[in-house]
């Protein structure tokens, strides 16, 4: 995303030159506020942005594409090898099982629980 | 066609600002103590339906936002704001001074809260190779020396197990790494919300809007007293650390904080 310019010249001078690890806006901090956030006014209005529900498509869907559900949008183990693949296990679990239960039988031994 | 009259921000102080959507001046409604920040702009590109069409091009979007940014922010620089959400457009002017009469109560209250104060964005930020090094750090080995021992030592010749017991391990270690990045996200949301008057967390963006491959943890709006500004930058600073990396964006006008019950 591109970037603009912070405040510009308008932030007040009392802010002094900030903390150092400071950014300025960008166009998606931008975006995410000017489209999500602000005073929302109902009724007599002639356009506003309830009624473009077209909006959803793109851009919306990346400002909330984190999914709720993920709770803070951490999802890196799902493009991870390793830690990706809950049906995987789930296979390996049962093949697994299925085998122990087969060595137990050969053994004559006691089932083993999984 | 005639123009309509867009809306930007209400606030109590005239400005002269710089100019807003479609590059169209900017001027003043003032009613009943509030003043409304408009421009004209053409029903052609903001009715309902063109603009249907202009929000879905990101380009149109993108300068549009910038626009409406540029404007809430020069007023917002230099008297209390309250920011009105992108493509809110009326009829006429008249309209408008009509909503500042008919609301003024309402707007009157969000002003007051956010009297004297600025809006902060704080972002944390960690790599999944931070987390995890964080998680496996000695500190909280007792946790994993749990996971290691559950499944019990008799079974340690069995390679299934072995194995099963391993993945478990994983399972459990990337649970565990899941539940300290967000305990550390309440801390540090906590810390700052105490500091704050008021404090939002947003839901963390998705990489390709904050343009990082790290993961966001933390992305929260802060409302600050101006005399606590540089208090509140310091203990966004000392929160990082220890593979959390914060990032402070602002001052904002107050987008976060100005909620206005429906009429």
């Amino acid at each position: 995303m591109d970037r603009i310019s912070p405040s510009g010249p308008a932030i007040r001078p009392t802010y002094g030159a900030g903390p150092a690890n400071r950014e300025p806006a960008n166009l998606g901090d931008i975006l995410e506020r000017v489209l999500d956030r602000g005073i929302v006014i109902a009724g007599d209005i002639r356009v506003n942005l309830l009624d473009i529900e077209l909006l959803t498509i793109k851009l919306r869907l990346l400002i909330a594409s984190v999914d709720t559900a993920r709770e803070l949008g951490i999802d890196w183990w799902e493009h991870d090898p390793y830690l990706s693949g809950r049906d995987r296990d789930r296979e390996l679990m049962a093949e697994n099982r299925r085998l122990r239960r087969r060595l137990a039988a050969v053994e004559g031994g006691e089932e083993a629980d999984a | 066609m005639p123009d309509l009259t867009y809306l930007y921000a209400v606030a109590r102080e005239s400005l002269s600002c710089p100019s807003g959507v479609a590059g169209n001046p900017v001027r003043t409604i003032a009613r009943a103590g509030l003043v409304a920040y408009v421009s004209s702009v053409p029903a052609e590109l903001f009715g309902a339906e063109p603009l249907r069409r202009s929000l879905e091009d990101l380009d149109w979007l993108g300068e549009t936002a910038r626009a409406h940014h540029r404007v809430v922010d020069a007023v917002a620089a230099v008297t209390t704001t309250a920011p009105v959400r992108l493509v809110t457009v009326y009829e006429d002017d008249a309209q408008v001074a009509e909503l500042l009469e008919r609301r003024s109560v309402a707007f009157g209250d969000v002003l007051a809260h956010v009297t004297g104060r600025r809006e902060w964005g704080v972002k944390a930020y960690t790599s999944p190779a931070a987390a995890a090094a964080q998680a496996a750090d000695p500190d909280h080995a007792d946790q994993r020396g749990g996971a290691r021992t559950c499944g019990g030592d008799g079974q340690a010749g069995r390679p299934g197990t072995a194995y099963l017991q391993r993945r478990r391990a994983g399972l459990r270690g990337r649970e565990q790494v899941r539940r300290q990045v967000l305990q550390r996200a309440d801390h540090i949301h906590r810390a700052l919300s105490a500091l704050a008057a008021a404090g939002r967390r947003h839901r963390p963006q998705d990489p390709r809007l904050s343009g990082r491959h790290d993961w966001m943890l933390l992305n929260g709006a802060y409302l600050v007293d101006e005399a606590r500004a540089g208090e509140f930058a310091a203990l966004a600073g000392e929160l990082g650390g220890d593979g959390v990396e914060i990032r402070v964006t602002g001052p904002w006008a107050p987008y976060s904080f100005t909620v206005m019950e429906p009429a």
